[in-house]
């Protein structure tokens, strides 16, 4: 399933192995994130209208029909800064609030807001414990889009009370008791376009995941770098390549290996200036030992005048198989975990989210 | 009764939205009453500040408001208001 600026498109896997587009929905109107609740099959499009805001739909039959929710909204006299009222500017992650909860749902926006819904999607209230923490006025800001976004939402499996979220530019937060209050997990990380490169405050996660069964194991694609955390974000890493070394440091997507948390991906891309394929080349780098190590992957892959680059939230993985979507409209998929690629279309809109369900 | 003329591109959206005629003394109490008979309309129009969002424009007669922030201007029973959207990439 994607999210693409033009609509949310569906792949299906044929008789014959390729895959095809079966489905497309909203046509013509941004589709920020399209995502699977594994919980119970439902399907979620973030819409992100440019003249009428954005909107929530959900499908509880394999998108034959859509339904249209009551949006997140932030209350009356909330305030991103002083003087400057918050409103929905972008839906940008979507989770569900854990097995044992099966109403509850997590939507991150920009300017900053986190949203929690406990029935299913036909309300939402702003999560106040992590709008009211100390840092936010001050400290957080843009990084991409015009205000501080949250688009990185991990409940742990374990623990639904248990929550991460990645936020550009803050960094990570962590509660612990279902969101009421919430500490950043930063130390480790570096934000070169800081003062204080080592600021607890105000690093850039590009997409923060989690092994999935070993949710302590986390890793995220930061603006500087690509880091790792194997005590649950108490000390981040840097693992990435150095210069000279190889292309795996600057980016936007990142995958980790559900069982073994050693095992991540990331699709790379030319500096933050210039944010196009490293050397008009495409590829995936896969480390095997937890970022000691990374090689590159490029079969199938355009390694020549290619200017694609992955956002965030367009990569996935499911058991071998990975898929990944480019700005500009290229949608390739793996069955040997990385290792090749296909591509399934060179024809799409800029790709926002991929994600198997 | 005031006017509301809607642009067609919400159609899309609320298939059987046609003109229709609201009794109201600002714009801003006339979304609300659109509001009414279409629920959910205003979240198109406005944000939830009740601001107009930013690609949507709003006239009265061929007068686009002055007030974006809190949509105080003033109708009378006269007048035409058009709901529209704002060009935007060329």
């Amino acid at each position: 399933m994607l999210g693409t600026r033009k609509g949310l498109a569906v792949f299906e896997k044929g008789p014959q192995g390729n895959y095809l587009q079966t489905q497309m929905h909203f046509l013509g109107i941004p589709v920020s994130i399209a995502a699977v609740d594994e919980r119970n099959g439902t399907w979620w499009a973030l819409l992100d209208h440019g003249h009428w805001g954005c909107k929530v739909h959900k499908s509880t039959d394999e998108g034959k029909t859509w339904k249209e929710l009551e949006s997140p909204k932030y209350p009356e006299g909330e305030e991103i800064k002083d003087g400057v009222p918050a409103s929905v500017k972008y839906l940008w992650a979507f989770a569900h609030g854990g097995k044992d909860r099966p109403e509850e749902l997590f939507l991150g926006s920009e300017p900053g807001g986190l949203f929690h819904s406990k029935d299913q999607g036909t309300s939402f209230q702003l999560n106040r414990g992590l709008w009211e923490h100390p840092s936010r006025k001050e400290q957080w800001f843009g990084g991409g889009r015009d205000f501080p976004g949250i688009h990185s939402i991990i409940v742990d499996p374990r623990d639904s009370d248990h929550i991460f979220v990645g936020i550009s530019c803050a960094g990570v937060f962590e509660s612990r008791d279902g969101g009421t209050n919430w500490i950043p997990k930063n130390k480790g990380l570096k934000a070169d376009f800081l003062p204080d490169a080592n600021s607890e405050i105000g690093q850039d996660p590009h997409l923060l995941v989690a092994s999935k069964n070993h949710p302590d194991y986390l890793w995220q694609q930061n603006h500087c770098g690509i880091f790792k955390s194997e005590n649950g974000g108490e000390l981040w890493e840097e693992v990435g390549q150095k210069a000279g070394e190889g292309p795996a440091n600057f980016g936007f997507a990142i995958a980790v290996d559900e069982n073994k948390p050693e095992v991540a991906w990331v699709v790379p891309a030319n500096s933050d200036q210039i944010r196009v394929a490293v050397d008009g080349a495409l590829c995936v780098c896969r480390t095997d030992d937890g970022g000691k190590t990374w090689k590159d992957f490029r079969k199938g892959l355009p390694q020549e005048n290619c200017f694609d680059i992955v956002f965030r939230h367009a990569l996935d993985k499911s058991g071998e198989t990975l898929a990944f979507g480019t700005t500009t409209g290229n949608l390739y998929l793996s069955d040997d975990y990385g290792e090749s690629w296909k591509s399934l279309s060179n024809n799409m809109p800029m790709i926002y989210s991929v994600e198997f369900y | 009764m005031a006017v509301i003329q809607f642009t067609t591109n919400l159609k899309r959206f609320y298939p059987d939205l046609n003109a229709i005629e609201i009794d109201a003394k600002t714009v801003a109490e006339l979304i609300q009453k659109v509001d009414l008979k279409f629920p959910g309309l205003k979240d198109y129009v406005v944000d939830e500040q009740g601001k107009l969002r930013k690609h949507v424009n709003i006239f009265i007669g061929n007068n686009m408001i002055k007030d974006r922030e809190t949509l105080l201007d003033t109708i009378t029973e006269k007048d035409e208001i058009y709901i529209m959207q704002a060009l935007s990439g060329g």
